[in-house]
């Protein structure tokens, strides 16, 4: 049985750890909607250049002259993961579940005799995936998210690496995994091919359908040299998409995180009083019980 | 009235404008183009330059961008713009300290990969300071 000094102090320390957490939830929650307004403007961006790449991928089809990044180097012997994580610990899941969708996929890639590369994005990817893929990690980067968000720099220094390796021909499939912010409470795991460009097919006929664009286009200049100019670039816009859905997840899950600590924090306080208090009264019943039986015994 | 076409211009970081307007003139790689509305389908890439927004018979807004792609469809004009200022928002002495810097730029950088993006800066930092003083 714990002395009263020692439950005193038990409650003094989770009493301290309460106040951290809430203010970590609170500054969580500020974050939050700073990162979730970013993810969100940003959006459409991704899916115009989404919608109009597969467009002029179906226009160019299959045909000879067209750029690699659309067709694939024609081997997938090699892949490449870009894996986004946060920097920080203490949010709930959100790091845990990308690592290990990560680690399933570089098992089953590994399982049919393919080389994986890794470039983690985020500093406790890089620290979860070095234990048994740590020759796999090819880049690692961190602190992307400054004190105004994430700078679109940030998301292009990662595509040039990317597009740099994809040049010289070190991989074969690009994927990326980030966790997509669905709400404060909720982040989905996915998983995005970025090379070759997997168009959204479907998305695109809905739109054709609905506003009669089905039309043949014009280019100016030809079909070829647009998708050279914008598959590129579509890579960086994808990997800043990545990266804000990213934060704006991590900042979710931290909050949530955040708020079941600190209501578990209240809760241990509330049992630790209660106890406290009862073995503060048998105390005294004792006290009063040797009074008493000395008195009796006069 | 009018007839009037929806312009939309979409930076990678947000929204930027979703509005009809009588008449865009955009600039293309190969050369400006008018967008007035039921313009047939085209698809172009864009050279840093100004896009020229015109409403009630004149220009209403000037608009730098620093290159992309142009989607125009009967209905519609999406921009892709890598970088959109408005003209009034820019300072003269700024647009010629980042020319200065992208041309440091150009002269320190090594890999021809980091040799082509200094001169592309070099190139919409030019334009930047043609399109200020037109």
């Amino acid at each position: 049985m714990a002395s009263l000094k020692d439950l005193r102090s038990r409650i003094a320390s989770v009493k301290s750890t309460r106040k951290i957490t809430s203010a970590m939830k609170m500054v969580a929650a500020s974050k939050l909607r700073r990162s979730q307004d970013a993810a969100e403007a940003a959006r459409p961006y991704a899916e115009r250049m989404g919608t109009m790449l597969g467009r002029l991928a179906a226009a160019v089809g299959g045909s000879q002259g067209a750029p690699k990044l659309l067709s694939g180097t024609g081997r997938e012997d090699t892949h490449l993961m870009v894996v986004f994580t946060a920097d920080r610990g203490l949010c709930g899941g959100f790091n845990a579940s990308i690592v290990k969708a990560a680690r399933a996929k570089i098992r089953a890639l590994k399982a049919d005799g393919k080389t994986v590369k890794i470039i983690c994005v985020g500093r406790k990817g890089a620290d979860a995936l070095k234990r048994d893929n740590g020759d796999a990690i090819i880049a690692r980067y961190s602190g992307i998210e400054g004190k105004k968000g994430i700078d679109f720099s940030e998301a292009s220094a990662v595509a040039d690496k990317v597009l740099e390796l994809f040049d010289n021909g070190e991989f074969d499939v690009c994927t990326i995994f980030y966790n997509k912010f669905v709400s404060a409470i909720s982040q989905v795991v996915t998983e995005q091919q970025l090379v070759p460009f997997a168009g959204e097919a479907q998305e695109d006929n809905q739109e054709a359908d609905g506003k009669g664009a089905s039309a043949i286009y014009e280019y100016e200049p030809s079909e070829e040299a647009i998708l050279a100019d914008l598959l590129p670039r579509n890579v960086g816009v994808q990997i800043f998409g990545a990266m804000l859905e990213s934060s704006a997840s991590e900042h979710g899950a931290r909050m949530s995180a955040m708020d079941n600590a600190t209501r578990n924090a209240g809760d241990m306080i509330d049992r630790l009083s209660i106890q406290y208090n009862r073995s503060r009264q048998a105390q005294i019943t004792n006290e009063l019980i040797e009074i008493i039986s000395g008195a009796e015994a006069l | 009235m009018t007839d009037t076409t929806v312009l939309e211009l979409v930076s990678p970081s947000a929204l930027l404008k979703s509005e009809p307007v009588e008449m865009v003139v955009v600039p293309g790689t190969e050369g400006n183009f008018g967008v007035l509305p039921k313009h047939a389908p085209l698809i172009s890439t864009i050279r840093p330059g100004v896009i020229d927004i015109y409403m009630g018979g004149k220009v209403s807004e000037r608009i730098f961008v620093a290159g992309g792609v142009a989607e125009v469809n009967p209905e519609r004009c999406t921009i892709l713009a890598e970088e959109a200022v408005s003209i009034a928002d820019i300072k003269a002495d700024e647009a010629q300290t980042r020319l200065e810097a992208a041309k440091a730029a150009f002269e320190a950088a090594k890999t021809p990969h980091e040799k082509a993006n200094a001169e592309r800066d070099v190139e919409i930092a030019a334009a930047l300071i043609t399109a200020l003083t037109n």
